[in-house]
């Protein structure tokens, strides 16, 4: 598998203005500051963090759904490259085809009134793949035998069908244009446990088969554990740590990190209340905290926390951590 | 310990368009005082409905079995929820001796009426409190779950609120006037994985303080894991395995169970292969002949499995499932 990132974030920053002051500098809400990650062609790649942590943004902004303030987004899947933010019209047409969005809720994604075949096949038609109507099928009844869809179902409406079967419908419709990279926003959140596993289980064989590259956003850590081969974690529009996945569950090395995990409430019920627990909530992103941005929640904060933010260091292979104790801690 | 409630035989469909829906058949469980007891299935259960039941809070095309019963010892005798007819007879179970927390704490409070209002507002029915003695005791129980500055909080509206700070003065709400049991529908659903965790260690403290009894209603078997002392199943409106939290997580008798918990992803094996139960669970119009479960389960012992219901059997001390691989009689057919 090669190792040269298909997508690459260099010091990318969302900011959405706030209602403006007539007078005076704009106020505007960071969103996502500065983050840089990679994310390698093949890999699984998880983004975990509370809600507000700006997860979906960075998310968005990668398919170019949210606007990029600062920084930018190297996308290279070795037939084109592109900055996304200096994307033209017709650039952006193109990478619409290569870039993907599966949404989180499978009862909200599909029209009522459209039948699977044509939900399937409208990216084809609005993106111009297909020449004629035969075509457009052979290539909606590919993808649906993919995500194992059978061909009677194609001719139903959405309401015939259970959460599961809805979201294999949305990943269909995601890959049929044939795209490289697909976002994952939440796919499997609003599911039940036995059909999560369903779902899980498609997209990684998907994801083998197609030769795509995941981003996939959750909050679920134990899901994102199973499927991921790199995860970075966010809080509060900042990538506190990111690390393979083994190494990031068996030796987190942020404290934000190391309360999620302990907050996963475990299976054994002799275990219980042995957890590290967070206190409070994460601020708001329009009035963020002057320093290291998780020194109101952590335990282990002390004064230059408070004033001085810490950057990525390298903590391992692949694993950076932005924290100043990082090291101290971690004996 | 004492009984706290008891339900036989529950029975209750639904008078829809398309005919007559079971939601839930012949549930029968009891709760002692000071007992937690998780509710577990998937959407479809019929696990809601149950709970909703205990306070007759479904609609009105909802018709009980007749052999039906749900019995709520109170101090001063047992009461017979399903006969309670009108509205100020139900005052004893709506929010009087029992409390509903719901999933989605947003939805949960009227937009337009501060916190305190409404809190103050349930009080002045259930109690015999004076206003202000109400607003006292409302300020007193949003300290007690931890809202910090509970004078401003008082007289805050839901949407200014954030969502684990909801949640918590739902709880303040619901506990306010001393229920005898608490009836949480997916509390923590809808929160992350820190709040949810903030949110458990607080209802764990009020079941040792208030003695109440508890029943947490969830698909996610970790937090049953993590709160109740007892577990009861539901598939397709019937209760298939019941058990302390112990036995049912460790040892799961029913194959639904089973199937709930291999598909569950496990942090201690990362590996290990996540496995999906075969099929969908069924529409509740299309429910299958005898065993409920028959149509997806791994391990049909024959042709039993769809013709005749399993009667509840002893797996164990205190651990019970609805399965024909538990009948002692074998495979007849």
């Amino acid at each position: 598998m090669s190792t040269k990132p298909l997508m690459a974030a260099k010091g990318l920053s969302v900011h959405y203005a706030l209602r403006g002051k007539l007078i005076g500098p704009k106020a505007y809400v960071g969103a996502v500051e500065n983050v840089d990650i990679e994310i390698k062609a093949g890999s699984f790649f998880g983004l975990v963090g509370e809600s507000g942590s700006g997860k979906t943004t960075l998310g968005r902004a990668m398919l170019r759904a949210a606007p990029i303030s600062r920084g930018d987004v190297l996308f290279d899947d070795g037939e084109v490259s592109y900055s996304l933010k200096k994307l033209g019209k017709k650039e952006l047409k193109d990478y619409r085809k290569r870039a993907q969005l599966i949404f989180q809720d499978p009862y909200a994604a599909l029209s009522p009134r459209m039948t699977v075949r044509d939900i399937i096949a409208e990216p084809l038609e609005v993106m111009g793949l297909t020449k004629n109507r035969a075509e457009t099928d052979a290539r909606v009844r590919e993808i649906a035998a993919k995500c194992r869809l059978n061909v009677e179902h194609l001719r139903r409406f959405p309401h015939a069908f259970s959460g599961g079967q809805r979201q294999r419908i949305s990943i269909a419709r995601a890959l049929v244009s044939g795209p490289k990279f697909i976002v994952a926003d939440e796919s499997v959140a609003a599911l039940d446990v036995s059909i999560q596993a369903d779902v899980l289980n498609l997209l990684k064989a998907i994801q083998q088969e197609m030769g795509l590259t995941f981003l996939f956003i959750s909050h679920d850590l134990s899901v994102v554990a199973h499927v991921c081969d790199h995860v970075a974690v966010m809080y509060l529009g900042r990538i506190v740590e990111t690390a393979p996945t083994r190494t990031l569950f068996s030796g987190p090395r942020h404290p934000y990190t190391k309360a999620l995990l302990s907050a996963i409430p475990s299976l054994d019920p002799d275990d219980r209340g042995k957890a590290q627990k967070l206190e409070g909530e994460i601020p708001s992103p329009t009035n963020p905290p002057p320093g290291c941005k998780f020194q109101t929640r952590c335990p282990a904060a002390i004064d230059r926390c408070r004033v001085e933010e810490p950057v990525l260091e390298t903590a391992g292979v692949e694993h950076k951590v932005a924290c100043h104790r990082w090291q101290e801690l971690s004996d | 310990m004492s009984r706290l409630i008891d339900v036989e035989n529950l029975t209750l469909q639904f008078d829809t368009d398309e005919g007559r829906i079971t939601a839930v058949d012949n549930v029968s469980f009891s709760l002692e005082a000071g007992e937690v007891m998780g509710l577990v299935g998937e959407s479809g259960s019929g696990k809601s409905v149950t709970a909703k039941s205990l306070m007759k809070l479904n609609p009105g095309n909802a018709v009980y079995g007749p052999d039906s019963k749900i019995t709520l010892h109170l101090a001063d005798g047992p009461v017979d929820v399903l006969s309670l007819k009108t509205d100020r007879e139900m005052k004893i179970v709506r929010g009087g001796s029992i409390s509903l927390i719901f999933q989605e704490p947003m939805a949960s409070f009227a937009p337009a009426i501060s916190i305190g209002d409404q809190m103050v507002e349930q009080l002045l029915i259930h109690t015999s409190y004076s206003k202000q003695q109400a607003k006292e005791v409302s300020i007193e129980m949003l300290d007690r779950v931890g809202i910090s500055d509970p004078s401003t909080r008082f007289g805050q509206y839901a949407f200014e609120l954030s969502g684990g700070m909801r949640q918590r003065a739902m709880i303040a709400m619901a506990l306010s006037t001393k229920p005898k049991l608490l009836i949480a529908d997916e509390p923590t659903t809808a929160l992350d994985v820190t709040i949810q965790a903030q949110v458990i260690d607080l209802m764990k403290d009020l079941v040792s303080e208030f003695g109440m009894g508890i029943i947490f209603i969830t698909h996610d078997l970790g937090v049953i894991a993590q709160t109740a002392d007892k577990v009861a199943v539901m598939y397709l409106g019937r209760l298939v395995e019941q058990g302390s939290v112990r036995d049912v997580i460790r040892k799961p008798a029913h194959p639904y169970t089973r199937g709930l918990l291999a598909a569950l992803p496990k942090l201690d094996d990362m590996d290990a292969p996540l496995t999906p139960i075969p099929g969908d669970i069924p529409s509740p119009l299309e429910r299958p002949s005898g065993c409920v479960y028959h149509t997806r389960c791994q391990e049909v012992v024959g042709p039993r499995c769809a013709a005749e219901v399993p009667e509840f059997s002893n797996v164990d001390e205190d651990h019970f499932a609805s399965c024909h691989l538990y009948d002692a009689k074998g495979d007849t057919a």
